[in-house]
C-alpha cells in the first residue's frame, strides 16, 4: 500500500511545488538584477487568472490545438510522477526507466509543435522547427547520460540509480562529473532557459518556446504555462535523484525518514534553482545556429563520459 | 496445405487478371482474392506459432533442376514472416479495392500486385537455394513492373532503370552467396548448407555476399539509393508493400543466412551491421527530414527503420559468437518487433498518403495543408502512424526502439575493445535519428494536416471512402495495441526466435504481466500498459479540474500572429523553413546543402529568386559509374522560387 499512497503524494507534490519553484527562480533573478520582482506566490495567481479567461481559438484551428495543452500538461506530469523526489519506493517507478522518461517529454514537445503549426502562422512554424532542432541535438546528448549512468550503475532507472549512488557505488568518478555537466546542458535546453531560449521574453526573433505558444490564451496558456514549471520542478528533481540523491528514502523508511526525503528534497531544489537563476543572469542568450555548439558539446561529454569509464575499468 | 491452396491461387490470379483486365471491376475482384488469400496464409502463420512446441511442416515438389527438388519449410522463423507479410498484404490488398478509381492505368498493376504477394510468400518458405533464387526474381520482378505502372512520368521509367540494375546486382550477390554455401555434390537445399562447413575465405565471402544482397533489397546505405525513387513511383497501396513489407523480405533473407545457414559468424561482422545500420537509419532520417515528396520523404524513412533493424540484428550476431544466447535472443526480439512495427506504421503511413493524393491529387507538401479538418479520418490515423514512427510512448515504434536502446546497452559485455567504444556511437547515432524521426514527422503532419490550405485542391479535399479507411483504421489499432501491451508479442517473439539463438528469454520475468523486462538481460523496465492507462487518467483529471476550477467559453477569433496578421497562406511555414535549421546543422557538409538568395537591385522590378540545393555524396560516388546512364545530373533536388517572401520583422 505504501508505494501507492507514496505515489500519489508525489503527484501532488510536483504539481503543487512546480509554480513556486518557477516564483522563486524568478524573484532571485529580478533581485540580482537590483529589480523587487514579482512576488513568489505570483505564478499561482497568473494560472488562476488564466484559467478564468476565456479561451480565443483562431478559424483554421483544429482539435489538435486545443488537445495540445491537456496533452502536453499530462505527459509531462506522467513523466515527473516517474522521477524520485523524496522516496524512491513509488508505484509507478518500474513503468519508465530513463530512456521512456526521454520520450514521454518526446511526446509533449511533440503535441506544443503540432499546436505550434496548427493555426497556420510564421510564428508557430518558427518555433516549433526550433524546437524540434533543439531536440534533435539535446535528445543524443541524454541518451548518452543515460548510457554511461548505465554503464556505472547498471540500470537505466532513476530509482535504481539513487540507489546505487547512495550505497556510495560511484563515489568521486569522472565519468559521474562529466555526464552531470552534460546532463545540465541538456536540462538548460530542454527548459528553454538561457542561453538557449529566453522564457521571459516576446522578442520575435528570439523566441523558441513562446512563438510555439502564441496563439494560446486562457485555459490552453495555463496548461502550457504549467507544463514549462512542472517541467523545470521535474529537471531539477532528475539531477537531484540521479546524482545529490542524499536523503531520498529507500524503500521501508519510517515517517521521519520520509519527512527528511521531503526536506532534502526542498533544500535541493531550492539550491538548484537558485543557482539557474544566477547562471542565467551572468550569460547572454546565444545565437539560433551556436546551438550545436553548445549542445554538441553535451553530446560529446557524454560520449567522453561513456568512454572514460571503460579507460578507469581497464587501468 | 492451406498454404499451398492460397499460393496456387495467388500465382493463378495473374494471368487471369491479366486476361480479363479490360472487363470492369476486375481490379475490385482482384484485390478482394488477394485479400482473402492474405489473411489465410495470416491464418495459417499464425496457427503454426500458436500450436504448441510445432513441428516443422515440410513439403518436397518434383519440380525445379533435373537433379534436385524443390524443398519447402515453414519454421518457426519463416512463420512470423508470413504474418507479419500477410498482415501488411492484406491491409494493401483491401486499400486496393477501394483505390481502384485513382489508378492511371490499373490494368498494368492490377495483375502484378498478386504475383508480387506469391514471390514475397514464396521467399519464405523456401527451404533450398533454387527456390529461393526463383521466388526472389518473382518478387523483384513483380515490384519492377509495379514500379512502371505508370509509364508515361519520366520520372518512373528512370526509377525502373535503375531499380533494375539494382535488382540484378542484388540477386547476383546472393547467387554467389549460395554458390559458396553449397553442399557436397551440389546440393543447393538449405539442410545441406547447414551442415556443410566452409573454409575461412569462402565464409568471410559468403557472409559479405549476403550482406550486400540483401542490404541492397533492404535499402541499406550505401546500396539504398534506388529505394526512394522505386518505392514512390508504384501506386500507394503498392508502396506500401514495397516499403512496409518486401524491405522485411530482404531482412528475413539476412537473418536467414547470417543466423541460421551459418553457424558461427564471427561477431565482427556484427559490429560491422551496427556501424552500417547507425549510418544508414542517421543517413535515411536526414534525407527524409530534407525531402518535399511526400512518398519519397516516407521512402527514405523506411531507410532509417531499416538501419535500426539492422542494429539489432548486428547485435544479435555479435552476441552469438559470444555465446551469450539470451543476450541474442533479446536482440533479435527488438530487431523483428520493429520489423512488425514499421511494416505496420509504414503501410499505415503509405495508405495515408494515398489517401491524400486521391483526395487532392498532390502529393508535395508545399501543396498541402490544413487537411486534418477535411480529412478527420486519415488525419487522425495518420497522426498515430506519426507517434508511432517518431518512437512516441505509448504507440508501438518506441517498445522497439527502447529494446534496442537497451540491448545496445550491454553490447559492451563483448569482450573486445572494438565493441566497448562502438556501442555508445552507435547508441548516439541511433538516438540521434530517433530525434530526427520526431522532427521530419512533425514537419509532415504540421504542413500537410494542420496549418492553412496552401493550393485550391487542399482546400476543397475530401474524406476517402470507408474501402479506404477500414485498413487504416486496422493498422491505426495496430500501433495502440502493440504499443499498450509490450509484453505479449514479445514474449511470442522470444520463444519463436529461440530456435535461431538457442535460449528463451521471459520477456516480463523480474516484474510479471505488463511489465517489460526481460529476464537476465539488463535491470530496466517499461510497461506500455501501465503507462498509458496512468497517461490517460491524468488526461482526464487535467480536463476536468480544468473546467471544475476554470471557464470553459472559448471564442473563435482570427489568429494574433504578434500584430501581424495577414490572409497570405504562404506567410505559414514551409516543410522547406521548417527543415532548413536542420539542413544547416546537420546536412551541410554531408549533402553539400546551400542557398544562394539573389535579390534584384533597388529599383529593378524583377523577382528575387531563392535556390536551395543539395547533393547525395553516395549517388555521385557510387551510383553514377554504375546507372549514370539513365540518369543524368548528381544534384538530389533543386527548388527554385521566385517569392514575395514573407518578411518576419
Amino acid at each position: 500500500m505504501t508505494p501507492v499512497l507514496l505515489q500519489l503524494l508525489q503527484l501532488l507534490l510536483v504539481v503543487t511545488a512546480a509554480p513556486l519553484v518557477t516564483g522563486w527562480v524568478r524573484l532571485v533573478k529580478a533581485r540580482l538584477q537590483a529589480r523587487r520582482g514579482p512576488p513568489l506566490l505570483q505564478p499561482y495567481r497568473d494560472l488562476y487568472r488564466l484559467l478564468q479567461k476565456e479561451a480565443i481559438v483562431a478559424p483554421s484551428a483544429s482539435w489538435v490545438f486545443r488537445a495540445a495543452p491537456y496533452l502536453t500538461f499530462s505527459a509531462i506530469w506522467l513523466a515527473a510522477m516517474i522521477i524520485p523526489t523524496f522516496s524512491i519506493d513509488l508505484y509507478l517507478i518500474p513503468a519508465a526507466d530513463l530512456i521512456a522518461l526521454v520520450a514521454l517529454l518526446g511526446l509533449a514537445r511533440f503535441a506544443t509543435a503540432l499546436a505550434g503549426m496548427d493555426i497556420g502562422t510564421a510564428f508557430g512554424g518558427l518555433g516549433a522547427s526550433r524546437e524540434m532542432l533543439i531536440a534533435s541535438l539535446a535528445e543524443p546528448a541524454m541518451l548518452m547520460v543515460t548510457f554511461t549512468l548505465s554503464l556505472l550503475s547498471g540500470s537505466t532507472s532513476p530509482a535504481i540509480v539513487a540507489e546505487f549512488v547512495l550505497h556510495g557505488g560511484i563515489g568521486l568518478s569522472v565519468s559521474a562529473g562529466l555526464a552531470l555537466v552534460a546532463m545540465i546542458l541538456v536540462a538548460i535546453a530542454e527548459n528553454g532557459r538561457i542561453p538557449i531560449d529566453n522564457p521571459a521574453t516576446h522578442l520575435e526573433l528570439t523566441m523558441v518556446h513562446e512563438a510555439m505558444v502564441l496563439e494560446y490564451s486562457g485555459r490552453h496558456l495555463a496548461m502550457m504555462e504549467a507544463a514549462g514549471m512542472v517541467r523545470l520542478t521535474l529537471y531539477i528533481g532528475l539531477i537531484g535523484c540521479l546524482f545529490l540523491p542524499w536523503g531520498i528514502a529507500l524503500p521501508g523508511a519510517s515517517g521521519l525518514e520520509l519527512a527528511g526525503g521531503l526536506a532534502m528534497w526542498a533544500v535541493r531544489t531550492l539550491a538548484l534553482s537558485t543557482a539557474l537563476a544566477v547562471f542565467e543572469t551572468s550569460i547572454a542568450k546565444m545565437r539560433v545556429f551556436r546551438y550545436g555548439d553548445f549542445l554538441g558539446g553535451a553530446l560529446l561529454l557524454g560520449l567522453l563520459a561513456a568512454i572514460f569509464h571503460y579507460v578507469s575499468e581497464a587501468v | 496445405m492451406v498454404i499451398a491452396a492460397a499460393l496456387g491461387a495467388l500465382l493463378a490470379l495473374f494471368p487471369l487478371a491479366a486476361i480479363f483486365s479490360r472487363r470492369p471491376g476486375v481490379h475490385a475482384a482482384v484485390h478482394a482474392a488477394c485479400l482473402l488469400a492474405c489473411l489465410t496464409l495470416l491464418a495459417a502463420g499464425l496457427a503454426h506459432l500458436s500450436a504448441p512446441g510445432g513441428a516443422d511442416q515440410t513439403l518436397i515438389l518434383p519440380i525445379g533442376l533435373p537433379w534436385m527438388s524443390a524443398h519447402f519449410r515453414l519454421d518457426s522463423l519463416s512463420a512470423l514472416f508470413v504474418v507479419l507479410i500477410n498482415l501488411g498484404g492484406a491491409a494493401a490488398s483491401a486499400y486496393g479495392i477501394g483505390y481502384a478509381s485513382h489508378l492511371p492505368s490499373p490494368k498494368r498493376a492490377t495483375p502484378f500486385v498478386p504475383l508480387f504477394l506469391f514471390g514475397m510468400n514464396m521467399v519464405l518458405l523456401s527451404d533450398d537455394a533454387f527456390v529461393f533464387l526463383v521466388s526472389w526474381e518473382f518478387m523483384s520482378l513483380a515490384s519492377w513492373a509495379l514500379v512502371l505502372a505508370d509509364y508515361t512520368r519520366a520520372e518512373n521509367r528512370r526509377a525502373g532503370a535503375v531499380y533494375i540494375v539494382m535488382a540484378v546486382f542484388g540477386t547476383f550477390c546472393l547467387l554467389s552467396c549460395f554458390g559458396t554455401m553449397v553442399g557436397p555434390e551440389g546440393d543447393y537445399s538449405f539442410a545441406a548448407m547447414r551442415a556443410h562447413p566452409l573454409a575461412p575465405t569462402a565464409a568471410f565471402l559468403c557472409v559479405l555476399l549476403a550482406v550486400a544482397g540483401t542490404g541492397s533489397k533492404a535499402g541499406m546505405v550505401p546500396l539504398h539509393a534506388w529505394l526512394p525513387l522505386a518505392h514512390p513511383a508504384a501506386p500507394s497501396h503498392v508502396s506500401a508493400l514495397m516499403s512496409g513489407v518486401m524491405t522485411k523480405v530482404a531482412l528475413y533473407a539476412m537473418i536467414r543466412i547470417l543466423l541460421d545457414l551459418r553457424a558461427g559468424v564471427p561477431w565482427q561482422w556484427g559490429a560491422a551491421l551496427m556501424v552500417l545500420g547507425a549510418v544508414t537509419a542517421v543517413l535515411g532520417i536526414l534525407y527524409a527530414v530534407l525531402e518535399d515528396d511526400l512518398k519519397t520523404l516516407l521512402a527514405y524513412s523506411t531507410v532509417e527503420n531499416v538501419g535500426v533493424a539492422l542494429i539489432g540484428i548486428g547485435l544479435a550476431v555479435a552476441f552469438r559468437d559470444n555465446g551469450e544466447a539470451r543476450l541474442a535472443t533479446v536482440a533479435l526480439v527488438a530487431a523483428l518487433y520493429h520489423m512488425f512495427n514499421h511494416s505496420i506504421f509504414k503501410s499505415l503511413l503509405f495508405l495515408g498518403t494515398g489517401a491524400v493524393l486521391s483526395a487532392t491529387g498532390e502529393r508535395r507538401l508545399s501543396a498541402l495543408g490544413g487537411l486534418l479538418n477535411r480529412m478527420p479520418w486519415t488525419g487522425a490515423l495518420m497522426l498515430i502512424g506519426a507517434a508511432s514512427i517518431s518512437a512516441l510512448p505509448p504507440f508501438n515504434g518506441f517498445v522497439s526502439e527502447w529494446l534496442t536502446f537497451q540491448i545496445l546497452l550491454k553490447g559492451p559485455s563483448v569482450p573486445h575493445w572494438a565493441m566497448k567504444f562502438e556501442a555508445p556511437v552507435v547508441g548516439a547515432l541511433l538516438a540521434l535519428a530517433a530525434a530526427l524521426a520526431a522532427a521530419c514527422f512533425v514537419r509532415v503532419f504540421g504542413v500537410a494536416f494542420l496549418g492553412r490550405p496552401r493550393t485550391a485542391e487542399a482546400a476543397a479535399a475530401t474524406e476517402v471512402g470507408w474501402w479506404m479507411r477500414a485498413p487504416m483504421l486496422v493498422l491505426g489499432g495496430l500501433c495502440v495495441i502493440l504499443g499498450a501491451v509490450p509484453v505479449s508479442l514479445s514474449q511470442a517473439l522470444s520463444v519463436a526466435l529461440a530456435p535461431l539463438t538457442g535460449a528463451t528469454v521471459v520477456m516480463s520475468a523480474d516484474l510479471g504481466w505488463p511489465w517489460l523486462s526481460p529476464a537476465g538481460a539488463f535491470r530496466g523496465s517499461y510497461s506500455g500498459t501501465v503507462l498509458a492507462l496512468a497517461g490517460l487518467a491524468l488526461f482526464g483529471i487535467t480536463i476536468l479540474l480544468v473546467h471544475r476550477f476554470g471557464t470553459t467559453r472559448t471564442r473563435r477569433a482570427p489568429a494574433w500572429d504578434c500584430g501581424h496578421a495577414e490572409d497570405i497562406v504562404n506567410a505559414q511555414y514551409s516543410g522547406q523553413s521548417f527543415s532548413e535549421p536542420l539542413a544547416r546543422v546537420f546536412a551541410s557538409t554531408i549533402f553539400g546543402a546551400s542557398e544562394t538568395v539573389e535579390m534584384p537591385e533597388p529599383g529593378d522590378m524583377g523577382t528575387a529568386t531563392h535556390t536551395a540545393r543539395k547533393t547525395d555524396p553516395i549517388w555521385v560516388g557510387l551510383y553514377q559509374s554504375m546507372v549514370g546512364w539513365s540518369i543524368g545530373s548528381p544534384i538530389m533536388s533543386t527548388s527554385c522560387s521566385s517569392c514575395r517572401c514573407a518578411a518576419i520583422c
